[in-house]
């Protein structure tokens, strides 16, 4: 049973027949449902409101520098392993007005712009996204001074896990110990079969829902066969990090060589940094209305990877491309663990995938983990 | 802020919008700026922009945008004249900026072409390069764009009237395709996208509307001096589109020969491919 369970009833065998009743519930209880839409050619959270807005028939194909869907003939609704999108951009928004200046008699007021708080549940998150909010979470709300926008939403959100039976050549989540399996912080999680779902609640709000839809004990021979299915999704990963080299690995290999190759593939465009369900770096922008009377205040994300991240007060202190991957991946995968306990990676395997010329963090890492040549 | 409390009436600055050889869209951005146009004539004194008002008055000017690129001999007269008469002078669009579409001219016979049109061809003064302003005169701000952003214009001349330093983001098209939740053309469709290795400022028009970015703002972070290992990496770029996207060299030579094609990174890219 999982460390996040507060189970009181035995694992629950869910027809896929049933299903509309999740949906059915979720919205009596006030929440707009999100779940895997096709989208742009990839999957995005957005509005789910009956079963036929799941991507049925389709499945996914990530290689380092490629995504691409494929039709598939399944009945399953979370055929598709994942999108470019974590949870990240549902917490802490890409871009987010903060307040709005008004210039009056000498001096100035702020209005605080207050996100949209409506409740919202998330259909089809994975055991790798849990783990990236967990880390947000930890940035965003644990610290000295809790991020309200942030605070917000995270408290509005109901999250439907969905385990891991399929892994692409990307994902190298079981090395990172954080999938295939939801293994906290959801409310309710779902093993996906042909025919029917085991579900599960891991929160008193996700054993409410559960409470209202019609499901059986499973047998022990479906827990069983379930259990195999994500065991084998774990085995079959061919990528991993070597998360007991790390971190002393990166601080010594600070002068290796192979920072040089890496950089000469690099592009510095920060889509690494914008698909990682962890990231956090952000900037703030002013924008003054042409009299100079108003102003917005507003949040973006930022990344390592841009000449202004870097800029203080009349220099770059990381002008090639070479300090900023450095900086990332050092970062990322070791003074994280310094800075917060934990390693920034989770193994979802979006910064492989996504970046345009297919950059490898882990391959880099075990060059890196190598003396030189 | 107490400052201009105390003296409510500011001088407006005297603005010029002049223009060399360039097909008028980065102007009409300006005048497409309609939510803002009456904030703007209050704000600023329009003292020459002929595409707007025959009311053309002399220099000085505070400030002055500049679209076009040099391509005729009288040009080059007119640019320096306007650059003695300007206190902060700014190019506007990619012509102004790097030569433009026009400056495809550099890699041709400018004759040829004179006589394939002209009937006679004699009457015709041409420059054979098409050259940016600031091969010229000193430039103080550049805005990319084929044409400019106009939001991207108004923060640059909000800056200029409040005494700020103005800021254009040199990054590239990725990071803002990212924040407005595009999903990556170049990954997900296997399109030939310069975004990566393109200044950002147009809001990643392109890649919104499912197509890729053809480098109209641009390369990202460029330097003129070209420091070693500071972006844009388009070689690696292009090693991705030749080998996982099959574009062959000539086809590489278009990709980056294009809008800003006479731009240090993208000439030399361009050169690169076109010996293969």
């Amino acid at each position: 049973m999982s460390s996040g369970s507060v189970q009181t009833l035995p694992l629950q065998l869910f027809l896929r027949e049933d299903f509309p009743q999740l949906l059915q519930t979720l919205k009596q209880l006030g929440y707009q449902t999100l779940g895997p839409v096709l989208s742009q050619g990839a999957i995005q959270w957005k509005a789910i409101t009956t079963p036929e807005d799941f991507p049925i028939d389709w499945k996914d194909q990530q290689e380092p520098g490629s995504y691409r869907l494929e039709p598939d003939p399944s009945p399953r609704y979370f055929n598709i392993v994942h999108g470019p999108e974590s949870l990240k951009p549902l917490t802490f928004a890409p871009r987010e007005t903060l307040l709005v200046l008004d210039h009056q008699n000498n001096t100035f007021s702020a209005k605080d712009i207050q996100p949209d708080t409506t409740p919202t549940a998330i259909l089809g998150v994975r055991a790798c996204d849990l783990a990236g909010l967990g880390i947000q979470d930890q940035i965003f709300l644990h610290g000295t001074y809790p991020d309200p926008y942030y605070q917000q939403r995270r408290e509005n959100l109901f999250l439907i896990a969905v385990n891991c039976t399929r892994a692409h050549a990307t994902c190298f989540c079981a090395s990172m110990e954080t999938g295939p399996k939801a293994q906290q912080g959801f409310d309710l999680s779902l093993t996906e079969a042909d025919e029917d779902f085991l579900i599960e609640a891991g929160s008193v709000k996700g054993l409410k829902v559960l409470d209202q839809l019609t499901s059986s004990i499973a047998s022990e021979e479906r827990i069983k066969e379930d259990e195999e299915r994500i065991g084998a999704c774990a085995a079959s990963q061919t990528r991993s990090l070597p998360k007991a080299n790390l971190p002393a690995a990166l601080y010594e290999a600070h002068d290796h060589p192979r920072w040089d190759h890496v950089a000469a593939r690099c592009l510095s465009c920060t889509n690494c940094t914008m698909v990682c369900p962890t990231c956090f770096c952000h900037g703030v922008e002013e924008t003054p209305s042409l009299d100079f009377q108003q102003s917005e205040h507003t949040r973006v994300w930022d990344s390592c990877f841009t000449p202004d991240h870097g800029y203080i007060h009349g220099k770059n202190f990381r002008p090639t491309t070479k300090d900023r991957y450095r900086m990332w991946l050092t970062h990322k995968l070791a003074a994280w663990i310094d800075q917060f306990g934990t390693s920034g990676c989770v193994g979802c395997g979006r910064c492989i995938a996504w970046c345009p010329v297919g950059i490898d963090l882990t391959e880099e890492v075990q060059a890196l983990s190598q003396p030189p040549l | 802020m107490s400052e201009s409390n105390k003296s409510p009436i500011r001088k407006r600055p005297r603005v010029a919008v002049v223009k060399f050889a360039s097909c008028d869209g980065c102007q009409l951005s300006i005048l497409n700026l309609e939510d803002d146009l009456l904030a703007l004539g209050a704000a600023i004194d329009i003292a020459y922009f002929p595409e707007a008002s025959s009311d053309m008055q002399a220099g000085p000017y505070d400030i002055a945008f500049v679209e076009g690129s040099i391509t005729c001999p009288e040009d080059l007269p007119r640019v320096l004249e306007l650059r003695q008469q300007t206190t902060t002078l700014i190019t506007i669009g990619a012509c102004a900026t790097s030569g433009g579409i026009q400056a495809l001219r550099n890699w041709s016979d400018i004759e040829a072409f004179k006589r394939a049109v002209y009937p006679n061809p004699e009457y015709i003064q041409s420059l054979s390069t098409s050259t940016p302003i600031s091969e010229h005169v000193t430039v103080d701000y550049e805005l990319w764009g084929c044409p400019i952003d106009k939001q991207q214009l108004l923060g640059v001349l909000t800056d200029l009237l409040q005494g700020v330093k103005p800021h254009i983001p040199r990054h590239s098209v990725c990071l803002d395709c990212k924040r407005q939740g595009h999903v990556c053309v170049l990954v997900a469709k296997g399109l030939p996208c310069l975004g990566p290795v393109t200044r950002t400022g147009c809001g990643a028009i392109c890649p919104s509307m499912g197509r890729d970015c053809y480098g109209c703002f641009g390369p990202a972070e460029h330097d003129s001096a070209r420091p070693p290992g500071v972006p844009p990496n388009t070689a690696s770029l292009a090693q991705q589109f030749h080998q996982h996207l099959q574009l062959i060299p000539v086809e590489m030579v278009r990709r980056f020969r294009g809008i800003n094609g006479s731009v240090q990174p993208f000439q030399e890219e361009s050169h690169a491919w076109e010996s293969k």
